[in-house]
């Protein structure tokens, strides 16, 4: 395997560690299994396409898919999951149901077609990286991946909010018994899972492109990340996302007939020793 | 002042409080005595709110206002602080984050993350270690610690002696009393028998959902055929 294969599977392990640690934040405190999460990353990418396309501007349009998504997952959070809290096979079929909605209602409004989002001029071209040429947008990826890591880190490690976080995902009675609303802490998390899905859709829209059927595929990956990582583990989710990315790219260049066995297989052996995942702990 | 008027409560088909009532003073410390499985813990989370409001009936008055049906955090909010059985400290906090979780730990007056490190120096030592590396002792001051942090005026602890060494039951009853002289009202529920007659004004005997008997510490000391009966000393 080549230097710029790895670099491949570098920056999808970025790509999913965006997508992933939105679902692993709402799956750890909220104990909702969210299969809406690679819908909310399409749709992300179609309204990033979007806003790009009529303004101009990748900023905007990462903000303007951060904003859209983060705006359903309040609508999915506040309309429809408060009615089966504490109920997981209902809000796992509830997500499904959702899942499909947004997937239709993206048919409808963007149609069938493969889009990429226009990257901005910057970005364009390669640039030499020890010894090869390398598509300079990736590397941007591989860049935003490693600031959206550290940005998670600092907030649930260096504040109150992540602290609260964190020993909501430990014990929400007591953070509640210990005068917080815990259901608005729960709130957030899920809005800001949610974006991070739709930056996701629209970083990824970028250079996987966005078709339907797209979302089904991210998800999968995403739920592999976070099994092999351990559930509302930020750590877990850069591990698994790493060991995912650079998998997936050494089957599809080295066994491509088998690619996704060479995912799948090693999460399911890791999963005999470790049910939790690398970095799981029982709740 | 608290007032528990004719608590019931259950879950499902198993009730557990049958019409309790009882009062805690400003400043006052009451213990409610029982064995297990009489029904003590589950006395002290509908107090919190922490049991859900359909099964129970009954009202729970703090300071002239009714808290039966508020949200815990809406309770703890109006000064009741809990120390919940079996400590219940977080396994991804440090000992530090137990305690600025709820309150920067820049805020001035109350309670302070110093003048909780003041009188449990242990924990101040231990300030980097998180929720699942500590002692037995270390998780009851935490405990502790951490319901200060909401500056209560009511702490309802559940079992503090649980699992501590004699000298630091000893310890926690000298922190007990002095909370009392500041005026925070304290609502203990033990099996320790002589832990609670070392702190509490008055007393209660919990058994199968009723109070079967209460009096002062001295009154009940003298009773030995009520300890031995509801409590199964000699």
């Amino acid at each position: 395997m080549s230097f710029f294969q790895l670099l491949n599977g570098l920056t999808f392990a970025a790509l999913l560690f965006v997508v992933a640690s939105g679902f692993t934040l709402i799956f750890g405190l909220l104990r909702i299994v969210n299969l809406s999460h690679g819908a909310l990353y399409l749709f992300g990418g179609y309204v990033g396409f979007t806003v790009v396309s009529k303004t101009g501007s990748f900023v905007i349009g990462g903000l303007g898919a951060m904003l859209a998504i983060a705006a359903i997952g309040m609508v999915l959070d506040q309309g429809l999951l408060r009615f089966v809290r504490g109920n997981d096979l209902r809000q796992v079929l509830l997500t499904l149901g959702v899942a499909l909605f947004l997937d239709d209602l993206a048919l409808v409004i963007w149609g069938g077609d493969s889009f990429t989002v226009p990257i901005p001029a910057v970005l364009h071209g390669s640039v030499h990286v020890l010894g090869t040429y390398y598509p300079r947008y990736r590397l941007f990826v591989l860049l935003a991946g490693v600031i959206v890591f550290v940005g998670l880190w600092l907030l649930l490690n260096r504040t109150r909010l992540g602290a609260l976080i964190r020993a909501g995902v430990d014990d929400a009675e007591i953070v509640e018994a210990s005068g917080v609303n815990i259901r608005r802490v729960f709130l957030f998390t899920f809005l800001f899972g949610s974006a991070l899905a739709g930056l996701g859709g629209m970083i990824g829209g970028a250079f996987l492109s966005l078709y339907p059927s797209a979302d089904a595929e991210i998800l999968t990956f995403s739920l592999a990340v976070v099994i092999i990582g351990g559930r509302g583990s930020l750590v877990g989710v850069a591990v698994g996302s790493l060991l995912v990315g650079v998998l997936n790219t050494v089957g599809q260049v080295m066994f491509p007939e088998l690619a996704y066995f060479v995912i799948f297989g090693p999460m399911v052996a890791l999963l005999a020793f470790r049910p939790l995942g690398l970095f799981g702990r029982v709740a | 002042m608290l007032e528990v008027r004719d608590l019931h409560c259950g879950y499902g088909n198993a009730i557990v409080l049958r019409g309790v009532s009882l009062q805690v003073g400003s400043g006052e410390i009451v213990a409610l005595l029982g064995r297990n499985g009489m029904g003590k813990t589950t006395f002290i989370r509908s107090i919190m709110g922490l049991t859900p409001p359909q099964v129970g009936s009954g009202t729970v008055i703090w300071d002239g206002e009714n808290l039966t049906g508020l949200r815990p955090h809406n309770i703890a909010d109006r000064k009741i602080g809990i120390v919940p059985q079996g400590r219940r400290l977080f396994p991804s906090l440090t000992v530090t984050e137990h305690l600025t979780m709820l309150k920067s730990a820049r805020a001035k007056g109350g309670w302070t993350i110093d003048r909780v490190f003041g009188i449990f120096p242990r924990l101040a030592e231990r300030r980097h270690h998180r929720g699942g590396q500590l002692s037995g002792g270390e998780r009851g001051m935490l405990a502790v610690g951490r319901a200060l942090m909401i500056d209560p005026k009511l702490i309802l602890m559940d079992e503090p002696s649980e699992g501590l060494a004699p000298v630091m039951v000893q310890h926690l009853e000298g922190i007990i009393r002095e909370l009392k002289r500041e005026g925070v009202s304290i609502l203990l529920v033990e099996q320790n028998l002589y832990s609670a007659l070392a702190v509490a004004d008055r007393l209660h005997v919990l058994e199968t959902g009723r109070i079967v008997h209460h009096g002062t510490a001295d009154e009940l000391s003298r009773q030995t055929d009520v300890l031995f009966q509801h409590l199964g000393v000699r």
